[in-house]
């Protein structure tokens, strides 16, 4: 069943391509059912999977003599990311309404990246999660050279030279393993008990590991990600932050981990405190994490704050991973779906809701605007997500970070006491960007004051409903999981829980 | 009695009031009355189903999240049914003076209930989450409260609020994430028990190493700038004075109580023992608060101010109670002495609220009079003009200043009397700060309502019927408690025997 969110959405793409032009009303709503229809079929799997393990959806032979599989499984936390993969895409088409360039161009973009996302949560054979995987780059350049803004062309090619980069280092290390397995399948369970030699897991390892967390936004490799974000298209840049920066995390933790426990094992001999792969990484999760967050703290453009916010989130997940214990892991996974939500929830605030109205994303130019009297709905909807994205109690980011926290605790206390610094710092950036925006009492801009004709009360266009309806859906579903985690954790813990057993360590 | 979740209810009561409140046009004063008298009558009704002996009663408890050692487990004694009782007075006397609001009422009187559920939540739960999100849930109102509705300086005082009051959550929150670390468990209860055979010390030093007395520091870091405990008071100034009066009375009345009950059911049971050996110096900070609280007062001219610093010495009393008490007993006499100390700490956490709300409100009624004047040397003589107003604030006044037969003196004579014999140089030096106190509320009365009457009072409009209404049951309460104290005593005494039995120093 869960196979058809792929073939789907990949039908919705090509419907979009021979769709008629000029008719960008039908391609909305043709590109919004599909996407509903995805994530109904999420979200039935999802519930009807309820402590189930590891269950096959499609097997049949493919490249019979290479041992390639089409082999399509989901567990527990390809379920929960699956889900989150449909709410960004309806999300997504929900605050595209407004598109009208090449509409249906757009959204067949839009739709294929989806089918690739599911794709690559499905996938259980590592060629085809490799092939789902390159499937997504390609719209990804698309919607943002011909869709984007800011530096467009120079945003879209340094992320499609960014991933292919860690494409070819996945690549490399497929076919090592591949190739030292000696076995014939590229499936990935038959890969991760192959048993392959420790020493070759040491190289290995950390190549993979790295190829996927690039996409994962880990520091240094993270440059990619704001000016991505920040180019993208509202909707790109929902997807970019809330689910195709999983795909990385997602990497590395079903390919890296699952297949190359033994990287993570000591050398034998540490270096200023660092005895393994798993120190370097999680060393630059936390470095992530500060990073970000300081950064995010320096910007000026309002989108800029939540690009880089994203970086310092994502080292979150990248951290939990490397914890390696049930608590961490369960942490890293929660937060890559609490991340794709409030991510996508912000990203949908500045880049749709404000920036279509003001046309600008200047912080400094916002704070003439007094926004919280113009656009209350923004305002009030940025208070949510920004509540969200500091990690307060009640929403889904609080458990998600709090897990982690404790998860690197058991592992190694100094992880959490700097990622800790973090947490604080992302208050700090949040905050100063909330009080800019929407709650600054500054005196209005000479040029704005001209542009709104001496009133300042100058009407800006009215909500409309497919913004409201994509920021509840958001907001509610942060809620949700922050009052009640169980939704997520019944599902996701049995599945981390296996993984630890069978695959890691 | 028992399978309604009253306390369930009371919480989710104002949250729905808010929801109604927003979208009720022209009646979200109405709404909020409304809900918030429901709530008033729901605290009574739990008093009356208290339990006898003074043990923690109409628990209501359910799964939530087990991984994260989270329950749903609420429960009141007579110490958070008082302070139940108490918001929802303190509220109804807010909403009640809160009648000018003509900016934004929709969203002043959701946000004044969304509080209220904090305070209510907060004061019921019994698991370190669940506690910490309604704590959390109670700032983020009171932010905006201050921000949108304040005076002149209302952005810096409400972002120095804020900063303040999170740099002390996050304190809080790192110690409670190691208690749980150390001992799997959030439950207060279970941890009360802990503590009291040691074996939380031991559950910590196994795996943090000797860090306890840290951790209780975190904690009384964030009820310390909560009550306020000088140094750490400097944001309640800038705050009070600058948030409109009727959030200054929840700021005063409700708000700062959390910090106290949070010491009461939080770091006392689960830190006394360390919180004993740093005895000393908390009763030099508390002294300090004290006699420091009373002399700023008598140095400010704004009655805002003024009321302000003295809410810091009041509050100082209560403190220095609480640390005086930390001493294990030797004697059944000292145990008398706590009792006596305890006793009057609830007392006079009630009693504050009461009168320091009503004062509140009396000063927004003479800004409203005068066109905003609250200097104390801009009014004068208003005896004259406004006699039943002069005569209802001198109650109130009197009350704060602990005359004999109003409210006030009872909870600040059993502190003294069980402060004396436990730490009488605190208790002696103390003094000074009732002395000075004195001074500052008598220099109010004088000038505001004594001495010749300036021109441009003459016609002073008296209260008009419907004040006197809404302030009579205020001031009657105030008459009532203090020739009538055992009204809460008989209840409160049992619960406070329960708690020093329960306690380990």
């Amino acid at each position: 069943m869960l196979a058809y969110t792929i073939y789907l959405s990949f039908a919705g793409a090509l419907l979009q391509a021979v769709l008629p032009k000029g008719k960008p009303s039908l391609s909305r709503w043709l590109a919004l059912a599909t996407a509903v229809a995805g994530l109904a079929v999420g979200v039935q799997a999802f519930t009807a999977g309820a402590g189930q393990g590891l269950v096959t959806i499609v097997d049949v032979p493919w490249v019979p003599n290479m041992g390639i599989h089409f082999l399509l499984a989901a567990d527990g936390i390809s379920r929960v990311l699956v889900l989150l993969t449909g709410l960004a895409a309806v999300c997504g088409i929900l605050f595209s309404w407004n598109i009208e360039l090449r509409t249906n161009e757009f959204f067949a973009f839009f739709l294929a990246l989806i089918g690739g996302v599911y794709g690559v949560f499905l996938s259980f054979d590592l060629f085809l999660l490799f092939v789902f995987y390159e499937i997504a780059i390609v719209p990804k350049y698309f919607l943002i050279a011909i869709w984007g803004s800011t530096r467009r062309e120079y945003a879209a090619m340094k992320l499609a030279l960014y991933s292919f980069v860690g494409s070819a280092m996945v690549l490399i290390g497929l076919l090592a393993a591949y190739a030292t397995a000696g076995s014939h399948s590229t499936g990935l369970v038959a890969l991760a008990h192959a048993g392959l030699p420790v020493s070759f897991q040491m190289w290995c390892f950390p190549l993979v590991f790295t190829g996927f967390a690039i996409l994962a936004g880990m520091w240094p490799f993270h440059t990619w990600a704001p000016t991505g974000h920040v180019a993208a298209p509202t909707a790109a840049s929902m997807l970019l932050a809330g689910v195709v920066m999983k795909l990385g995390a997602y990497g590395c933790l079903r390919v890296g981990i699952a297949l190359f426990p033994h990287g993570l094992d000591p050398w034998g001999f540490s270096f200023i405190g660092i005895g393994s792969w798993r120190d370097v990484f999680a060393v630059l999760a936390v470095i992530g994490i500060i990073y970000g967050a300081l950064v995010a703290l320096a910007q000026t453009d309002f989108k800029f704050v939540i690009g880089y916010s994203s970086v310092s989130h994502m080292g979150f997940v990248l951290l939990g991973l490397m914890t390696l214990n049930q608590i961490g892991m369960t942490g890293a996974v929660l937060q890559m779906f609490s991340h794709g939500i409030i991510a996508g929830l912000l990203f949908a605030i500045v880049g749709r809701i404000v920036y279509e109205r003001t046309h600008t994303r200047q912080l400094a130019e916002l704070e003439g605007m007094h926004l919280s009297k113009r656009l209350p709905f923004a305002a009030w909807a940025f208070v949510i997500a920004g509540m969200a994205s500091m990690g307060l109690p009640g929403f889904s980011g609080f458990v998600a970070e709090l897990q982690v926290l404790i998860g690197s605790w058991i592992a190694n206390p100094w992880w959490t006491a700097a990622a800790g610094i973090g947490i604080v710092v992302g208050v700090a950036y949040t905050w100063r960007a909330l009080q800019k925006a929407f709650f600054s009492d500054a005196p209005p801009h000479a040029q704005h004051t001209h542009e709104a004709a001496g009133d300042p009360l100058h009407a800006m266009a009215a909500i409309t409903w497919p913004e409201v309806t994509g920021v509840t859906l958001l907001a509610g579903v942060s809620l949700a999981v922050g009052i009640y985690p169980r939704i997520l954790l019944d599902t996701i813990e049995p599945a981390v829980k296996a993984l630890l057993a069978g695959g890691a360590q | 009695m028992s399978g309604i979740p009253i306390l369930t209810l009371l919480t989710v009561l104002p949250l729905v009031g808010a929801v109604i409140a927003l979208f009720s046009g022209r009646h979200a004063r109405l709404v909020a009355m409304f809900a918030t008298l429901f709530s008033l009558v729901l605290a009574l009704l739990a008093w009356t189903w208290l339990p006898a002996n003074g043990s923690i009663g109409l628990v209501e408890k359910a799964a939530w999240a087990p991984s994260l050692g989270i329950e749903y487990n609420l429960g009141v004694d007579a110490l958070g049914c008082l302070m139940l009782v108490l918001s929802a007075i303190v509220a109804l006397m807010s909403i009640d003076a809160a009648h000018r609001v003509h900016h934004q009422p929709n969203l002043y009187f959701a946000l004044v209930l969304l509080l209220e559920s904090g305070l209510f939540g907060s004061f019921t739960a019994l698991n370190f989450f669940h506690w910490f999100l309604f704590w959390e849930l109670s700032l983020i109102p009171a932010f905006f409260l201050i921000k949108l509705w304040g005076g002149k300086n209302r952005g810096p005082a409400a972002t120095q609020f804020f900063i303040y009051t999170m740099a002390g959550s996050v304190a809080l929150l790192l110690a409670f994430l190691a208690v749980f670390l150390s001992t799997g468990s959030m439950d207060f209860g279970q941890l009360t028990q802990m503590a009291s055979t040691g074996a939380l010390d031991r559950a910590v030093t196994a795996h943090l190493g000797p860090v306890t007395l840290w951790l209780a520091i975190g904690v009384l870091a964030g009820f310390a700038v909560k009550v306020p405990l000088a140094p750490f008071h400097t944001w309640l100034p800038a705050a009070y004075a600058e948030a409109p009066s009727p959030v200054t009375m929840l700021l005063t009345g409700a708000m700062s109580k959390m910090g106290v009950y949070g010491l009461l059911r939080i770091a006392i049971p689960i830190f006394g023992h360390q919180i004993a050996q740093i005895r000393t110096p908390l009763l030099v900070l508390s002294v300090l608060t004290v006699v420091m609280g009373a002399w700023a007062a008598a140095s400010q001219k704004d009655l805002k101010r003024i009321f302000a610093y003295s809410s810091v010495n009041h509050l100082g009393y209560c403190l220095l109670a609480i640390f005086a008490l930390a001493v294990p007993a030797t004697s059944s006499a000292m145990v008398n002495s706590q009792a006596a100390a305890l006793n009057g700490v609830i007392l006079q956490m009630f009693n504050h609220g009461l009168t320091a709300a009503a004062l509140f409100w009396f000063v927004s009624i003479l800004q409203s009079r005068s066109g905003g004047e609250r200097g104390i040397d801009h009014f004068g003589g208003l005896r004259k003009p406004a006699p039943v107003l002069a005569g209802l604030m001198g109650i109130a006044l009197f009350s704060s200043l602990g005359l004999p037969g109003l409210n006030g003196f009872v909870g600040e004579f059993l502190i003294f009397r069980g402060v004396f014999p436990l730490a009488w140089v605190a208790a002696s030096v103390s003094i000074l700060g009732l002395l000075v106190t004195a001074a500052v509320i008598l220099t109010v009365i004088q000038k505001v309502f004594t001495g010749p009457v300036p021109e441009r009072w003459a016609t002073f409009p008296d209260l008009n019927h419907g004040e006197r209404l809404a302030l009579a049951p205020v001031i009657g309460l105030m008459l009532l408690l203090g020739v009538l104290p055992q009204l809460i005593v008989d209840s409160v005494n049992p619960t406070v025997l329960n708690l020093l039995a329960h306690w380990r120093f």
